[in-house]
């Protein structure tokens, strides 16, 4: 009889329309062109509730983001779902959507962030600082790593 | 000091105010006698996006004006591929063209109107203004009615889903282009979302339910909270019922006599100006025919109920006639019935997604028109928030010389601002102000659904701080959440 088989969200997210921001989706798009095994991909502009019902189906999810600060070239750290709200439901935290997932739908995802360093936000334009694009390649490296072998149980932490 | 406020008051600032998209907030300043003196609901947040897309190819002004707002991108994409389809001179687009577009933006009203209802405002009618802010919050709605919380975010998915179907993806998609659309929907998409359909019309008929109880049982509260006669305006088609995607403007006065109908969108201009206030970055748009002081008007929901003369889809014509009959067909002008008529329009546009997936040519093949090159193009469609009007000027070169954007919830700026002011002086005169109360202000403000973000063509964000200062700038009290 066949285990059934892991499942792994990585869901981008952020404004490609503001430099260093769509780092994210960036990172999203350049996983989902990898075809990881168990791996499923999504780009969103920002974390949203329903974001909570695709987190359920999966048992690990990333939540990719560019981070304004911390560590060069990429953090990465687990989170534990957490009841907390921004200024607006309308973009959600991470922990907050982990949280939906285990109050609404009864999941048990575990969930990661991964902030990608960026340096450039606060201006228009579909563009990566040089910086930033480097921190993307490595980010992308590690992703393929650690997600490459199809087994999505600690991933382990990249300390800011 | 500034000459607009009285001396010897005391401000309290609700600065930024919460569950609404962007950056806003309200100062409240009252006098000696703690009665409120003034009220004013501030942008404070201002990123001149209209002057960012100029000189750029006009062919790519729909994906790019997407990043204005990661809440409404669908609106202000078909808003801006409705102008560069009179620059191509393809406003005529063929069947499958035009179902696409008006299956995306139905997808688009569908999924804005039950995050609001479900997640934004749901928190205050269910637990009461004065509710602990501890669990006065979409959090607090998961855990006491988590049927309902699935609901809103199933209903969501819905219409996400059925953006990323139309145009490519949930947000920022590229389905709308110069003169038509790129894609056509699959039978494989279609059969998807017809095997939801009927749970989402059971969904959209509770919210619905829930919204006129409510509105009944709590009549008396309501009718005069943030309340107030206006003008309203939205788009309406030729025979005057409504259409979210496509018409004509009319604007009825607080009787329902017509100030103007059947106005060509791209004849806007002549009857819309906009007037700017120096402690404002939102602008106030006003009827020009009327003047700056009487010509300001209501757009959303509830405008669209007053506007139309009917509506075409069965069950939501019957929802709207019972909303009607409440004021004897006449324009109904209770601020809280917004929520009312919101989900009159979630029933809607579930209807209309019903009629468009049975309609073949959704899968039709010819996708794009093209007609006589022009220089200048106006789209304007009913965005969930209201009238969204996007002009733009194209040089020979094919660059953007001139963007105007009138957002919806620039339209509402001044009858938002009428909002705060009626609650603040019914609610905060005279009392102790607790955060119960100040909620109050801010529950006036949410059913607008406003986007400021959008109104300011900005990003924003938040945190919540509510401050208490005297006349002299002292802080008194602050509240955080």
């Amino acid at each position: 009889m066949n285990e059934r088989r892991e499942t792994l969200l990585l869901l981008g997210y952020g404004n490609p329309g503001r430099l260093d921001d769509g780092l994210g989706p960036a990172l999203a798009a350049q996983v989902e062109s990898l075809a990881l095994p168990g791996v499923a991909v999504q780009a969103d502009y920002q974390l949203c509730l329903e974001d909570s019902e695709a987190a359920a189906r999966h048992d690990v999810v990333i939540f990719a983001d560019a981070a304004t600060s911390g560590a060069e070239p990429f953090s990465f750290q687990r989170i534990e779902p957490a009841s907390c709200l921004g200024f607006s439901t309308h973009a959600l935290q991470p922990e907050a959507v982990l949280g939906f997932a285990h109050q609404l739908f009864g999941a048990r995802t575990d969930g990661y962030t991964l902030g990608i360093r960026g340096y450039a936000f606060n201006g228009y334009g579909e563009s990566l600082t040089d910086q930033g694009r480097a921190n993307l390649t490595a980010a992308v490296a590690f992703v393929r790593r650690v997600c490459g072998q199809g087994n999505f149980r600690d991933l382990g932490e990249v300390e800011p | 000091m500034d000459p607009a406020f009285p001396t010897c008051t005391q401000k309290i600032v609700i600065d930024p105010v919460t569950r609404v998209e962007g950056h806003g907030k309200v100062t409240i300043l009252l006098d000696e006698a703690k009665q409120v003196a003034q009220a004013r609901l501030h942008i404070v947040e201002f990123r001149g996006f209209e002057r960012f897309i100029q000189e750029r190819p006009f062919w790519e002004v729909p994906v790019l004006v997407q990043r204005l707002c990661g809440i409404c991108p669908v609106s202000h994409h078909l808003a801006a591929a409705k102008a560069m389809d009179r620059i191509v001179g393809g406003e005529n687009l063929t069947p499958t063209a035009l179902k696409m577009r008006r299956l995306m933006h139905y997808g688009q009203i569908f999924q804005s109107h039950a995050l609001h209802f479900f997640h934004l405002c749901s928190p205050d009618l269910l637990f009461g203004f004065d509710a602990d802010v501890a669990i006065r919050n979409v959090i607090g709605v998961a855990a006491k009615f988590p049927e309902l919380a699935v609901q809103g975010v199933m209903m969501r998915k819905f219409g996400q889903e059925i953006i990323k179907a139309t145009a490519g993806k949930k947000i920022h998609g590229t389905g709308a282009i110069p003169g038509g659309v790129n894609k056509n929907l699959s039978i494989h998409e279609r059969d998807g979302f017809l095997t939801d359909l009927d749970q989402m019309l059971v969904w959209a008929r509770g919210a619905l339910g829930i919204a006129r109880d409510y509105t009944l049982s709590n009549l008396q509260m309501l009718a005069p909270f943030g309340s107030f006669e206006s003008s309203h305006m939205s788009v309406v088609r030729n025979d005057g019922a409504m259409d979210l995607y496509d018409g004509n403007l009319r604007a009825i006065d607080a009787q329902g006599e017509k100030i103007f109908d059947q106005v060509d969108c791209q004849d806007y201009a002549d009857c819309i100006a906009e007037e700017v206030r120096p402690w404002s970055y939102m602008k106030f748009p006003f009827i020009t025919s009327l003047g700056p002081e009487r010509g300001w008007y209501r757009v959303g929901p509830l405008a669209r109920i007053n506007t139309a003369d009917f509506i075409d889809t069965p069950e939501a014509e019957a929802a709207r006639r019972e909303f009607m009959a409440l004021t004897d067909g006449k324009p109904n002008n209770l601020t809280m019935a917004y929520h009312w008529a919101r989900m009159i329009e979630g029933l809607h546009a579930i209807e209309k997604i019903r009629d468009l997936l049975l309609d073949p040519d959704l899968q039709g093949a010819d996708l794009v028109v093209k007609g006589e090159r022009r220089e200048e193009g106006v789209g304007i469609v009913e965005a969930p928030r209201g009238t969204l009007i996007h002009h733009y000027r194209v040089n020979h070169q094919d660059q953007v010389v001139m963007a105007n954007l009138i957002v919806s919830t620039t339209h509402n700026n001044e009858p938002m601002n009428r909002a705060v002011q009626k609650v603040a002086r019914d609610h905060l005169s005279g009392v102790e102000i607790t955060e119960g109360l100040l909620n109050r202000v801010e529950v006036a403000i949410r059913a607008y659904d406003p986007c400021l973000s959008c109104a300011t063509h900005a990003l924003g964000r938040m945190p919540l701080t509510v401050e208490l200062l005297d006349h002299a700038g002292r802080v008194l009290d602050t509240k955080s959440t």
